[in-house]
């Protein structure tokens, strides 16, 4: 097939044996990503007593989601008190991850000159996320507890009297940690957007008289944008559906979008669970989708 | 290097030190902390030091069967290393040239990339949770359940490892001279020949490197397993279970020899990538010098 025909030619030809050699990956997505989310919604809108789904159309999910929403004005009902506080934790990690994000990808393009010491550098921001984020969260514990280094420390130099409660297991923990997990996806889109720019653009901007900050905000920060954007949908997809970070370093305390979905699995209410997983998705939808208004993702990629 | 450094630059490098010191520090306290003597607790300081919570790992006393859970883990990181280098290789090559419903695979990828991972899990659940009910509805005597560690588990890890192992091929071959491929056809030689010795040598290295985030992707994974793995757990979620009612090191010791494995398995990658890559700078400019 492909013998006969010139490299440029093929871009225009659909290729039967391409698509053979696509057909596994599409099949896994298929199987166990595409019919599970078409399961997912179809369930939603089943009904169910206490420990099984009844294959029968009724929206229970959604109005025992939604339970004392209007009735129970002006108090926020439970679901929208976790989705605003889930919302907070979004944003919270994602302004901390993209500034720190963003400062580390600016070293890395463009004041590490050696690629050498460029790659060894990046290695080093990347071997944390190959290891186990279970212990990565763990590993806080030690430092922050009650009797944890920060704590004796403070005490140590009469600062506090007593230990500082909201350190561990607290909606600063849970911030901490994702931040500690997350930035590694800012730092790759962003500095992946930042060393495709051309030296010479900010060779001129500072010949033309432009200072630091004027560089940074007209002609590195647009340029970067679609790796900005990028590292944004990935830390924001994430925290909205997170329920582990939330879990363990929120002491199973703390209610959020993924937190809800799990509990209802565990009460074993599938179409609740079900019905919740739509809604999330259908906000992350909505986050991206303005998101990607900003940029063409499969253009950047 | 010659050019006097700007200021912003002893800045920066301040700050990404202390980035770096934010990664690796915490990880550090607990390596060190593992090894904490027996009368040793949960933070510093160490009270001696000792291996008797390693001890207790394996002898799995107070914890969990560890050792199952451990050889589960290592096989299943295994079998998704294997699957996604073979299928994102593939599905690389099939992207070079056109197919139809290409862009649409990209889409899914991408969208199983970013999707909520406790959506995943709980779709390929149910959906497992539907395909039981079906099979015992039409009279499969004693049918138990179809979910398992190399079923809806392994399922569950491909959604994650695969997009990873995708972008990683897209990554490769725009840095990717084709003309090396119309010279090898040129020559005479099949597709499957040009693959083997003109494509696969030269791309070999990120093949590592694809095989790297399989496996580690998979040996750490936690959210998209959690609802989807069935009656046995995997390391991450023995882990995860200890860490609300474990109050001695012996978890410490765990996440270490967890972060063990994780890290012989990293520097072997990169060694052999190291090695094909000093290989290739080697014969490579032989045929440099030949052909082009």
């Amino acid at each position: 097939m492909r013998s006969e025909i010139g490299a440029s030619m093929m871009q225009n030809r659909k290729s039967p044996v391409a698509w053979l050699q696509a057909a596994p990956m599409m099949l896994v997505f298929t199987l166990f990503f595409l019919l599970p989310l078409v399961f997912v919604t179809i369930v939603s809108a089943w009904d169910y007593n206490e420990y099984e789904m009844i294959p029968a159309f009724s929206l229970r999910g959604y109005t025992d989601t939604f339970e004392g929403c209007i009735a129970g004005l002006p108090d926020l009902c439970t679901i929208l008190k976790t989705y605003l506080k889930t919302l907070k934790l979004c944003l919270l990690t994602w302004s901390l991850t993209l500034v720190i994000g963003f400062t580390v990808a600016y070293f890395l393009a463009f004041h590490v000159r050696s690629k050498t010491w460029q790659i060894v550098l990046t290695l080093l921001c990347t071997i944390p996320f190959w290891t186990s984020n279970v212990i990565r969260m763990i590993a806080w514990i030690p430092l922050l507890g009650r009797n944890g280094l920060v704590n004796k420390g403070l005490e140590g130099a009469g600062l506090i009297q007593q230990p500082l409660e909201w350190l561990l297991f607290s909606e600063f923990s849970v911030v901490l940690a994702l931040v500690h997990l997350f930035t590694f996806f800012m730092v790759v889109p962003i500095f992946n957007s930042m060393i495709r720019i051309d030296k010479r653009l900010i060779e001129a901007a500072y010949d033309a008289g432009a200072t630091g900050w004027q560089t940074l905000t007209n002609i590195v920060i647009p340029l970067a944008k679609p790796g900005i954007v990028i590292g944004s949908i990935f830390v924001i997809t994430i925290v909205m559906g997170d329920f582990v970070t939330i879990g363990v370093m929120g002491g199973q305390q703390i209610a959020s979008a993924g937190k809800i979905i799990e509990s209802r699995l565990n009460a074993l209410q599938f179409p609740a669970a079900a019905a919740n997983a739509v809604i999330l998705l259908g906000i992350t939808i909505l986050i991206i989708s303005s998101l990607t208004r900003i940029i063409d993702i499969r253009k950047e990629l | 290097m010659g050019e006097k450094r700007p200021r912003s630059f002893y800045f920066l490098a301040a700050f990404f030190t202390a980035y770096v010191l934010f990664l690796y520090g915490p990880m550090f306290a607990i390596y060190i902390l593992s090894f904490q003597g027996p009368d040793g607790g949960l933070t510093f300081p160490m009270n001696g030091v000792s291996l008797q919570w390693f001890g207790k790992v394996f002898s799995g006393t107070g914890i969990v069967d560890i050792g199952a859970a451990f050889k589960r883990s290592l096989e299943l990181g295994l079998v998704v290393m294997v699957l996604t280098v073979v299928l994102s290789v593939s599905a690389g090559m099939a992207f070079r040239k056109s197919f139809r419903g290409a862009t649409f695979l990209f889409y899914v990828a991408i969208a199983s990339l970013i999707m909520p991972s406790i959506i995943t899990s709980l779709g390929i659940a149910l959906e497992f949770r539907l395909l039981d009910d079906f099979i015992i509805k039409h009279g499969a005597e004693g049918w138990t359940t179809a979910m398992g560690l190399f079923t809806s588990g392994l399922g569950a890890h491909l959604t994650w490892t695969l997009p990873f192992g995708l972008l990683i091929m897209f990554a490769i071959f725009n840095r990717f001279d084709s003309r090396l491929e119309e010279a090898a056809r040129d020559l005479g030689a099949t597709p499957w020949q040009t693959f083997l010795h003109v494509v696969l040598p030269i791309i070999l290295p990120s093949v590592v490197g694809i095989g790297l985030f399989g496996f580690t992707l998979s040996w750490d994974e936690l959210a998209r397993s959690s609802q989807a793995i069935g009656s046995v757990n995997t390391l991450p979620l023995e882990l995860q279970g200890l860490t609300t009612t474990v109050t001695k090191p012996d978890i410490y010791a765990l996440g270490t020899l967890t972060s063990a494995v994780s890290f012989l398995v990293i520097f072997l990658a990169l060694m052999v990538i190291l090695v094909l890559q000093a290989r290739q700078r080697r014969h490579g400019s032989d045929a440099g010098k030949g052909m082009v």
